[in-house]
């Protein structure tokens, strides 16, 4: 629309508001009764389908992750179990939130390995999830596809992610990502998701 | 009421040795105790149905856990929980008129209640000057109102409620003036005679008399009940945008909980008001059938309802006005309109 055509005085009709207001009704109405309709036919188990609504029952429903989302870290494992953080400190040093907490350790028995953690820590509480310690690693040792979003302790303390527990987490569950054949991902899966049980 | 208090003095039940003041006093007692009642579970049922119809327009699906089927018992749920709440009380308030002020506003909206005719034997107190007394009582809320902004000693409170008090006592002439359509083709202002002549089937509701005019009358009256009642679009004195709660910033706990079920309560009686001066009250909408007693009650509330529904679906699609738009609103377009009807209807009754 020109911007001149914007601020034109309005007319009669439109100086009546009534035309507007009645199609705002007619609007809202359409949505009401369509939705009004859809929830009584579930309730009379004549539809199974959760439409109606865009609304998600978070706790029972869970919403399908993007893969790359970024969530919880986790670190990855060479083939003998032993972490394959080489203590570089280049997420430590990217780190804006300045959150993780690397101690190195050099008295190693095996010569091909130069450097390995002794602790790797993680503060969540003060973790922003910007992914760039991902991005930083030189060897792909820090992942973010844990696909954990529900984080909270009762302390700060409990916050602190340790190597222990980053070694031990697994990738992002197949229940949290739903794929189509092409490996796209189907959004409102939870729409065809049975509601009567 | 009148006529059960008679047949039981003239029985041969025990009440029959009652003089009939303390038999009035107990009648009288026991339908305000009944009337309270049905006032709060009528309100509690408004604000479920507000909540799943807006709900509902906005694609949302609105409580669903408590009570099991849909969050039947969600406000059932939020009452109780009012009612347990500490009932905080500004330091620098006026603390009488402060406690007084929701029971004012509650208190006049019952008031109301006493002659709405919910069935030909079903009123409590059948006056003949019925839609006056309506009128009269219903503009005590206002005085609450202020009542609560001043003694809540807050700026907000003090905006919200001159807000209310110019905005009720605005709209309250064009309701007046549509109101004066009905007792003009009525000849009486007894909400119980309103009804009897439009008793016999929907083509003889005072709506469609003296086309258009009648029918004009309506509208304003509903746009003029939707301002008086402080709904959306004119919820000017509670606009959280400009002043957070309006009157009743300062109220908490049950005190609160008396404005909403008053104004819940409100929205049911000018329902119900509509309802018996435009749609046939209690009469069915098909003649005969389906017109007799408890019947009565169920097409009374399912008018209200259907009024309230209006209310509801209104509020849930347009924005709030601005108080100069308001203003413009009552007395440029409903008071000249409310004329329009008013003479139209005069020369419908000369020729």
């Amino acid at each position: 629309m020109n911007i001149h055509d914007k601020y034109k005085p309005l007319t009669f009709w439109e100086k009546l508001y009534l035309p507007a207001i009645i199609s705002g009704l007619w609007l809202t109405s359409m949505h009401f009764f369509r939705n009004l309709t859809l929830h009584i036919l579930r309730a009379l188990r004549l539809r199974k389908t959760a439409d109606g609504a865009v609304t998600i029952q978070y706790p029972e429903f869970l919403r399908p992750l993007f893969p790359r989302l970024r969530t919880m870290h986790r670190l990855t494992k060479r083939d003998d179990g032993t972490p394959r953080c080489v203590a570089c400190m280049m997420c430590e040093t990217v780190c804006p939130a300045k959150c993780i907490y690397i101690i190195a350790d050099e008295k190693l028995e095996n010569p091909e390995i130069e450097k390995m953690p002794e602790s790797f820590d993680i503060d969540l509480g003060l973790c922003i999830f910007c992914g760039y310690c991902v991005e930083a690693c030189p060897v792909d040792a820090i992942r973010m596809d844990t696909g954990i979003l529900e984080i909270s302790n009762l302390t700060r303390k409990g916050m602190v992610l340790d190597m222990e527990t980053m070694l031990n987490l697994e990738p992002m569950q197949d229940r949290y990502v739903k794929y189509t054949k092409e490996g796209e991902i189907v959004s409102q899966e939870y729409l065809k998701q049975d509601l009567s049980k | 009421m009148r006529e059960l208090i008679t047949t039981l003095a003239n029985g041969q039940t025990f009440l029959a040795n009652l003089p009939e003041v303390v038999l009035n006093i107990i009648f009288i007692s026991l339908g305000a105790v009944v009337l309270t009642t049905v006032c709060a579970v009528l309100a509690l049922v408004g604000v479920y149905m507000e909540r799943k119809v807006s709900a509902h327009i906005q694609d949302r699906v609105g409580p669903m856990y408590v009570g099991g089927f849909h969050g039947w018992l969600q406000t059932a749920a939020d009452a109780l929980k009012l009612l347990l709440k500490e009932d905080i009380v500004p330091a620098l308030a006026d603390k009488k008129l402060h406690f007084f002020a929701p029971i004012l506003v509650f208190g006049a909206t019952l008031a109301t209640f006493a002659v709405l005719p919910f069935g030909r034997h079903y009123v409590m107190s059948d006056m003949n000057i019925g839609i006056l007394y309506i009128l009269a009582i219903s503009s005590l809320v206002v005085i609450g109102t202020i009542l609560a902004g001043w003694a809540s000693n807050n700026k907000w409170s003090l905006l919200g409620a001159m807000r209310s008090a110019a905005q009720v006592v605005s709209f309250e002439i064009p309701a007046s003036l549509a109101i004066l359509v009905i007792i003009m083709a009525v000849g009486s202002m007894n909400l119980g005679e309103i009804v009897n002549v439009q008793v016999g089937g929907i083509h003889k509701w005072l709506i469609w008399k003296f086309f258009p005019f009648n029918l004009l009358a309506f509208i304003i009256y509903f746009i003029a009940t939707l301002a008086e009642t402080n709904r959306a679009p004119f919820d000017l004195p509670e606009a959280e945008s400009e002043i957070v709660a309006g009157f009743h910033t300062e109220y908490s706990g049950f005190k609160w909980a008396a404005f909403f079920l008053a104004e819940y309560a409100n929205m049911f009686m000018v329902g119900v008001v509509g309802a018996t001066l435009f749609l046939g009250g209690w009469s069915s909408p098909f003649g005969d059938f389906m017109n007799s007693g408890p019947f009565q009650i169920f097409w009374i509330f399912a008018k209200a309802f259907g009024l309230i529904f209006v209310q509801i679906w209104i509020r849930w699609t347009l924005p709030r006005v601005r108080v100069d738009q308001l203003m413009y609103t009552s007395w440029k377009v409903l008071t000249p309109f409310a004329f329009v009807a008013i003479i139209g209807v005069g020369f419908y009754m000369i020729l």
